[in-house]
């Protein structure tokens, strides 16, 4: 092994600032020179310091097939069943698939990705989601033409679901996004959290992440991937169309009728934050929603 | 024994509704109020608040309709730990949730309709804690009852707030509805005729001669 002269090792706070001046570098110029992958990895590990405790994000779930109540949902999905578990991709695509969830987490390198999370309802967190770009998984399936949405849907099984049983909601869970949304680097179909399997309330085996929007558009449990041509109906867009459009972007500036929108609680911290447009996005997703007005497309 | 028969009712009645509180507190303590404690202890001492309420509306027609005398001395505790449920609730709401920011409660009062319903029901409870003692009761003399009223208000808008806030299952809200239009209806006149001559023709004539005392208290 080669010694490295003591006189070569880098001071930690040379190290750190260096990290800074290479990160402010970026911030300015690199947009173009970098990959945005590259820049984004640098921004999430900015996040580290902030983590919202393994104990909160698997104790406190809108996961509404199994309850309403946030905090009983991790008791009442523990025996949930992941495997056997498939992913049909279908709709306009060239090579239509139906995909086994270890062959998923086999052919797409997983990276660990640390996202804020802020939930429609006010409260805000910062996970390690470990998965993969969802635009990795529709290059592999190749949207035709036709294809301008993806629509996501949850497993339907009133058996191993109860709050399936509620009919005021349209069963199965339903989500989409436009395609370029769904081709953002940021948007990942997540398979783990702190470097482990997603806990069931978490939305296993395999969920959506979509970081700059509510929560709720980050659908869990997902069985289905279809490219479609037109705007897919999401079940909130069903149960309340007035307060809950297709796009759901984290935006302060539009109101929700019960929900302050203009700042939220970071799980965790007593004093809230404001909440950022785009939750803190804006560099990588605003321009997807140029000229296009954010307070009609709420 | 005879004490017990008679304090029995009220102390389960205090011991009751002092048990939310503590169980809050325990809770606190033993890091029991999910990841999110501030909404938590919002929903729980809102919830206690209006059930506590419901209860407080129950005590007149149990006693007119079921002659269940000893309900009425349930009234005034039950309204009273209402209200110190509901100053909980707000207190919680605006001072821990919003902190006093005028920014976010201007955004509650004139933007968020639950917010806005939610403290009226509050400003309508608060001069019925104020009223509750005996010397205002003689002050205001027969004015004291038409004050009183004001907690059929403060029903409605508390579940009104209620309904307002769940997202789709307006199933327990509608409940708490339900029961409070119940009870209202019970207090009026028509109803409480029926029940009257229903009693009389049960019980008798010694039924009828209390029903018309129960009818003053009422009143």
């Amino acid at each position: 092994m080669e010694k490295i002269p003591s006189s070569e090792i880098t001071p930690e706070s040379v190290y750190l600032s260096r990290r800074r001046f290479v990160g402010s570098l970026g911030a300015l110029a690199a947009s173009a020179l970098l990959p945005s992958g590259l820049r984004a990895a640098d921004r999430f590990e900015e996040l580290r310091k902030e983590l919202t405790p393994l104990k909160s994000i698997t104790s406190y779930n809108n996961f509404y097939e199994f309850s309403t109540q946030k905090e009983a949902v991790a008791g009442l999905s523990q025996g949930f069943r992941t495997s056997p578990w498939t992913v049909k991709v279908s709709g306009h695509v060239r090579n239509p698939a139906t995909l086994d969830i270890d062959d998923l987490r086999k052919k797409f390198p997983q990276e660990e990705r640390i996202y804020r999370l802020r939930c429609v309802e006010g409260w805000s967190m910062v996970i390690p989601w470990m998965g993969f770009p969802l635009a990795s998984l529709l290059k592999i399936v190749e949207p035709t033409e036709k294809a301008k949405f993806v629509r996501f849907e949850t497993l339907l099984d009133t058996k191993q679901m109860p709050g399936q049983g509620a009919s005021w909601y349209s069963w199965p869970y339903v989500e989409g996004l436009r395609l370029d949304e769904a081709m953002n680097d940021l948007a990942i179909l997540a398979t783990g959290l702190y470097g482990n399997p997603l806990p069931p309330q978490n939305g296993a085996p395999i969920r959506l992440v979509v970081p700059w929007k509510y929560g709720f558009k980050s659908i869990k449990s997902i069985v289905k991937i279809e490219l479609v041509g037109s705007m897919p109906i999401s079940l909130w867009m069903r149960a309340a169309p007035n307060e809950y459009g297709f796009y759901a972007n984290v935006n302060p500036a539009v109101d929700h009728p019960r929900w302050s929108q203009s700042s939220e609680r970071r799980i965790g911290e007593f004093f809230r934050r404001k909440t950022l447009p785009f939750n803190g996005y804006s560099e990588q997703v605003a321009h997807l929603y140029a000229g296009m007005d954010l307070r009609r497309n709420y | 024994m005879v004490w017990l028969k008679r304090a029995g009712l009220p102390i389960l009645a205090h011991a009751g509704a002092l048990t939310p509180l503590a169980l809050l507190i325990w809770n606190f303590f033993h890091d029991q109020l999910t990841a999110n404690p501030i909404q938590y202890i919002t929903f729980r001492t809102g919830k206690t608040a209006l059930v506590l309420l419901v209860l407080a509306l129950a005590c007149t027609p149990l006693n007119v309709l079921f002659g269940l005398k000893q309900a009425v001395a349930l009234r005034k505790p039950f309204g009273l730990y209402a209200f110190l449920y509901a100053a909980l609730h707000f207190v919680t709401f605006v001072g821990l949730d919003y902190q006093f920011d005028p920014e976010l409660l201007k955004e509650a009062i004139f933007k968020k309709r639950y917010a806005l319903v939610g403290f009226a029901a509050f400003l309508a409870l608060l001069p019925l804690a104020v009223t509750s003692t005996r010397g205002w009761m003689r002050r205001l003399g027969k004015n004291w009852k038409r004050l009183h009223r004001l907690v059929y208000l403060a029903a409605l808008l508390a579940v009104v707030h209620f309904v307002w806030l769940v997202k789709s299952d307006v199933r327990e809200p509608l409940a708490y509805g339900a029961g409070v239009i119940v009870l209202l209806a019970l207090r009026l006149k028509s109803v409480r005729r029926a029940s009257a001559k229903l009693r009389e023709k049960l019980v008798g004539k010694q039924g009828e001669c209390r029903q018309v005392a129960v009818h003053e208290d009422l009143r």
